[in-house]
C-alpha cells in the first residue's frame, strides 16, 4: 500500500525536493509550510510518516512532536527531524520530544528514502 | 538531472522571497525595530537559504549563511546587543548573502575578496563566543562498503527495544523486516518476559527480545545503519557467528505454550516469523527495484555510449555495403535481418540521445533574469514570454547555449527595443515585448528570439559593414544578406558597444557558437516592427539523416532536413542568364541553381544538367536555391565528425562522416553554400583556405 508522508518545512525549495524525491520512490506526499498547518495537516491525514524542519515560524518543529506524541491520534507515528545542525544537544533534543530519527540537511536523496522506507515499513 | 535544474530554480526563486524578507526585516531592524519576531524572521531567512543551499552543495553560500546565521541567533538569544556596528555588518551581509546567491545562480566562482571582509567582520561578533563543538557522533550511517573482507559471515543480532522505543515512533517488526532485506535471516524471539494475563501487559513496556542470524554480510555496518537512530533505545549486540556460540532456537525453547501468542496478540515476532523465508528469497531483487526510481550517471558513461552508438552505425554500414557487394540475391532473409538490426540501431541511438534530453525551461528561465537586468540597466520597459518551455534538447545543446542566447537577449533589449518614450511615440505599448520561443520542426528544434523593437537600420548596418572594410562599397546586397552582416567578424565594435551588451563579443561569436553545434541563425526584420532571430539545431549532436551524393567521382553527403525535394530537371524547367547562371523553373518560380561541384572548386563538369540531380534547399536565412550534383547513391544515417579541430572552418562544409566502405565522405553546409557567392566569400576568404583543396584531399 501506498504510505503517506507529510512534510513539514517552511523553506519552498525543500518542500519541493521532499515531494520530488519522495514520490518518485513512490511514496504519497503531503506538505505543510509550518508547524500550525502541520499539525493542522496531521489531524485530518493519515500520515504513515512525518518529516519535519526544526526552525519554523507559529511552532517549531520540537513543538510540532511534543503536539503529535501529546495527543491521541496517530501518536506513534514515526517523526524524522529534517535540520542544518549536527550537534549533540540538538540530537538530545530531538529525542526528548520524542522523534524517530533525523536527518541532516543537505540529505542524501537515496539515504532519505532508504530511512523512510526502513521507517514505514514500505516494500 | 532535468529535475535538479527545475529544483535549482525552485531554490533560486525561494531565494529572491527570502533575499526579500531579509532585507525588509533588515530594515526595520535598522530603523530601531528590536522585537524578538523581527529578528526571528531575519533568522530565518538566513537559515532557510542555507539549509536549501546545502541541497545543491554550494558551499561558500552555506559556509557565509551559517556565519551569518550564528551571529543573528547571537543576536536573537541577545547574547550579542545591536548596535549601529552590528546593524551596519548585517546589512552589508544581507547584501553579500544576495551577491553568493546571484553567483551561485549563475555559476561563476565567488567574489572572496568581497565576501572574505565582511566574513571576517561577522566573525569578530563571535570571537569570544564559544565556537560550537561540531559533534559528528551521530553522523548518519550511511558508510560505503570498502572491500569486503568476507562476504560470507553470519551476524548474529540481540535486540532488545526500551519504552522509549515505542513511544518514539518505532516499531520492531521494522526494524526486524530491515535486516531481513539484508541477507538470509533467522529471527527468534524471547517471550521469556511477557507477563501471562493481558491486563498486566501495556504495549509500551518493551517485554520481548529478539536475536536474529543474518548471512551473507561482508560486515557489520548495514546491521549498525538499521539501528541508527535507536541504538540509544534498545539493548544492542551485533557480533559475529562462531560456531561454538550457535543459537538455540528460543522460540521454540522457550514458552512454547504461551497463550499470548496463541492468541496472536504477539503480532511483532508472529509477522516477523512468517516474513522471514519470504523476504530472504526477495533479498536479492529488492535491492535493484529499490533504485530504479532515478538514476544518476556520469555524463562521460553516456559520452561513451554515444560514441559507441555512432560506431554502431558506421559498422552497420560497412555490413550493408558489404552485402551489397556480395551479389546476394534480393529475397536473402540476410536482408530481412539488416533492415531489423537498422531499425534496432536507429532506435538505440534514439534512446541514448533521449537520456541526454532536456527541456529548455530551466534556460529560459534564466533568460528572464537576463531580460530583466538587461532592461533595467537600460531603463527600458520589457516583458519577456516564453513558449514550448517543454522542448527537449540535448544537454550539450542546452548547456553551450546560455551564453548565444544572453547575448541576444541583451542585444534585443539593448538594441531592438526602443526606449519608452521612442515607442510611444511611434504608436507602441511602453512595454516592449520579447518573446523566447522554442520549437520541434522536423528533426529540428528552433529557437526563436523575436521583439517588438524597431527593427534593423539596414542602411545603418550596411554603412558601418562599408567603413570596416567588411564589403566593398559598391556591393549588391539583398536585405537577408545585409542582415547576415551583424555575424560577420569584425563588425560589432567597441563603438557600437554599449555597457550592457557589449562584452567585447559580437554576433559573429552568436554565430560562432551555433555553428559548432551544427546549427544556423536566422534573422527576419522589418523597420519599425521588429526583428526575429530564428536559431535551428539539429536534434541530435552525432548522427543526422543524409543523402549521399555523387559530386564529380566523389562522395559526399547532404544533410536530408534542409533538402526539400529532389529534381531530375527537364530542359523546359531551365532557363539561362548570363553565361553562368541558371535558373529552375518549379511550380511558377525560378529557383538559383548552384553548381555544387564548381562550388567546391572541382573542374566543372560537362554533364548537361538534365543529366543531373538538383537537391531543392531550402533553409531559414537564404532564399530556395537548387544544388546540382551528379548522381543520388542513397539515403542513411551518418555520424557526423567534427572537422574543426583539424582543418579549422571550411565554408560550405560542416563536417565529415566515414562511409560503410571506410572512406570519408564530407558533409556539405547547404546553407553556406547557398549564400557562398555573396558577402560570405567576404569574410570567408579570411581564413585563408581553400574549399578546393580539403574536397580534393
Amino acid at each position: 500500500m501506498t504510505k503517506r508522508i507529510l512534510a513539514i518545512d517552511d523553506s519552498r525549495t525543500i518542500r519541493s525536493l521532499l515531494t520530488q524525491t519522495l514520490q518518485k520512490a513512490g511514496f504519497e506526499v503531503s506538505t505543510a509550510v509550518d508547524g500550525v498547518d502541520g499539525i493542522e495537516k496531521f489531524q485530518h491525514e493519515d500520515a504513515d510518516l512525518v518529516i519535519t524542519d526544526v526552525n519554523m515560524p507559529n511552532k517549531d518543529g520540537f513543538g510540532v512532536i511534543a503536539d503529535i506524541r501529546g495527543g491521541t491520534r496517530n501518536r506513534t507515528v514515526p517523526v524524522l527531524v529534517l535540520t542544518t545542525e549536527s550537534g549533540a544537544a540538538l540530537k538530545e533534543r530531538a529525542r526528548q520530544a520524542g522523534a524517530t530519527g533525523w536527518i541532516v540537511k543537505p540529505f542524501d536523496d537515496e539515504a532519505l528514502v532508504a530511512v523512510i522506507r526502513r521507517l514505514t515499513g514500505a516494500a | 538531472m532535468t529535475a535538479d535544474m527545475t529544483m535549482r530554480d525552485v531554490f533560486f526563486e525561494e531565494c529572491e522571497d527570502l533575499i526579500a524578507a531579509l532585507t525588509e526585516g533588515l530594515t526595520a531592524m535598522r530603523d530601531g525595530s528590536t522585537d524578538s519576531e523581527t529578528v526571528n524572521a531575519v533568522f530565518r531567512a538566513v537559515h532557510s537559504v542555507k539549509g536549501a543551499a546545502g541541497a545543491f552543495a554550494l558551499d561558500d553560500l552555506v559556509g557565509f549563511a551559517h556565519t551569518f546565521e550564528t551571529v543573528l541567533d547571537h543576536v536573537r538569544s541577545q547574547r550579542l546587543a545591536l548596535d549601529d556596528r552590528i546593524l551596519h555588518v548585517l546589512q552589508r551581509s544581507g547584501d553579500i548573502l544576495a551577491d553568493l546567491i546571484e553567483t551561485a545562480r549563475e555559476e561563476l566562482p565567488t567574489n572572496s575578496a568581497q565576501v572574505d571582509p565582511v566574513l571576517a567582520d561577522l566573525q569578530s561578533f563571535l570571537g569570544d563566543a564559544p565556537a560550537e563543538a561540531e559533534d559528528f557522533t551521530f553522523e548518519a550511517l550511511t558508510l560505503a562498503f570498502d572491500g569486503p573482507a568476507d562476504a560470507g559471515s553470519t551476524y548474529v543480532v540481540d535486540f532488545t527495544p526500551n519504552a522509549a522505543f515505542y513511544t518514539s515512533g518505532n516499531d520492531p517488526v521494522l526494524i526486524i523486516a530491515a535486516l531481513q532485506s539484508l541477507g538470509t535471516t533467522r529471527v527468534t524471539v524471547d517471550l521469556s518476559r511477557l507477563p501471562t494475563g493481558l491486563d498486566a501487559l501495556h504495549w509500551q513496556d518493551g517485554l520481548l527480545s529478539w536475536q536474529l542470524e543474518i548471512e551473507g554480510l561482508g560486515s557489520d555496518l548495514p546491521i549498525l545503519e538499521v539501528f541508527e537512530f535507536v541504538d540509544d533505545l534498545c539493548a544492542l549486540q551485533v557480533k559475529l557467528l562462531d560456531e561454538d556460540t550457535a543459537v538455540p532456537d528460543i522460540a521454540t525453547a522457550t514458552a512454547p505454550d504461551s497463550p499470548v501468542e496463541q492468541d496472536g496478540m504477539d503480532a511483532a515476532a508472529g509477522m516477523a516469523g512468517d516474513m522471514s523465508d519470504q523476504k530472504a528469497r526477495n533479498a536479492a531483487d529488492k535491492g535493484s527495484t529499490r533504485a530504479a526510481s532515478s538514476l544518476r550517471v556520469n555524463p562521460e558513461r553516456i559520452d561513451r555510449l554515444i560514441n559507441a552508438v555512432g560506431e554502431l552505425i558506421i559498422n552497420q554500414s560497412v555490413i550493408s555495403q558489404r552485402l551489397q557487394h556480395a551479389n546476394l540475391p534480393n529475397t536473402a532473409e540476410l536482408f530481412a535481418d539488416l533492415d531489423d538490426y537498422k531499425l534496432l540501431a536507429r532506435e538505440i541511438q534514439e534512446g541514448v540521445m533521449a537520456i541526454r534530453a532536456q527541456p529548455v525551461k530551466p534556460l529560459f528561465q534564466r533568460m528572464l533574469r537576463i531580460a530583466r537586468e538587461a532592461a533595467d540597466a537600460t531603463g527600458k520597459v520589457v516583458e519577456l514570454i516564453t513558449e514550448g518551455e517543454a522542448t527537449e534538447v540535448d544537454k550539450t545543446v542546452i548547456e553551450r547555449l546560455a551564453d548565444p542566447l544572453t547575448h541576444m537577449i541583451r542585444n534585443a533589449i539593448d538594441h531592438g527595443i526602443e526606449a519608452p518614450d521612442l515607442r510611444t511615440a511611434a504608436g507602441k505599448n511602453r512595454q516592449g515585448r520579447l518573446r523566447l520561443a522554442a520549437r520541434q520542426r522536423s528533426g529540428s528544434i528552433v529557437i526563436e528570439i523575436a521583439d517588438d523593437g524597431a527593427g534593423l537600420n539596414r542602411p545603418r548596418i550596411r554603412e558601418i559593414a562599408v567603413s570596416k572594410g567588411l564589403v566593398a562599397e559598391d556591393a549588391q546586397l539583398s536585405e537577408t544578406e545585409i542582415d547576415h552582416l551583424l555575424f560577420a567578424p569584425g563588425f560589432s565594435t567597441a563603438k557600437e558597444v554599449t555597457n550592457l551588451s557589449g562584452r567585447g563579443v559580437g554576433m559573429d561569436v552568436v554565430k560562432t557558437a551555433i555553428t559548432a553545434l551544427g546549427g544556423r541563425v536566422a534573422i527576419s526584420s522589418q523597420f519599425g516592427q521588429g526583428t526575429t532571430f530564428s536559431i535551428t539545431l539539429p536534434l541530435t549532436l552525432a548522427v543526422m539523416d543524409g543523402m549521399i551524393i555523387n559530386l564529380g567521382g566523389q562522395t559526399m553527403v547532404v544533410p536530408i532536413s534542409s533538402i526539400v525535394e529532389t529534381i531530375r530537371p527537364k530542359d523546359a524547367d531551365l532557363s539561362q542568364i548570363g553565361l553562368n547562371n541558371t535558373l529552375l523553373r518549379i511550380r511558377g518560380e525560378y529557383v538559383p541553381i548552384i553548381d555544387l561541384a564548381e562550388r567546391m572548386g572541382q573542374v566543372a563538369t560537362l554533364r548537361d544538367m538534365t543529366d543531373r540531380v538538383l537537391l531543392l534547399i531550402q533553409t531559414d536565412s537564404v532564399p530556395q536555391c537548387a544544388l546540382a550534383v551528379d548522381d543520388i547513391f542513397d539515403q542513411r544515417q551518418v555520424v557526423v565528425k567534427s572537422m574543426q579541430g583539424n582543418y579549422g572552418e571550411i565554408s560550405g562544409i560542416s563536417g565529415a562522416t566515414i562511409l560503410g566502405d571506410g572512406k570519408i565522405a564530407l558533409i556539405i553546409d547547404p546553407e553556406a553554400v547557398a549564400q557562398g557567392n555573396s558577402v560570405y566569400a567576404v569574410t570567408n576568404s579570411q581564413n585563408g583556405r581553400d574549399v578546393s583543396y580539403v574536397a580534393a584531399c
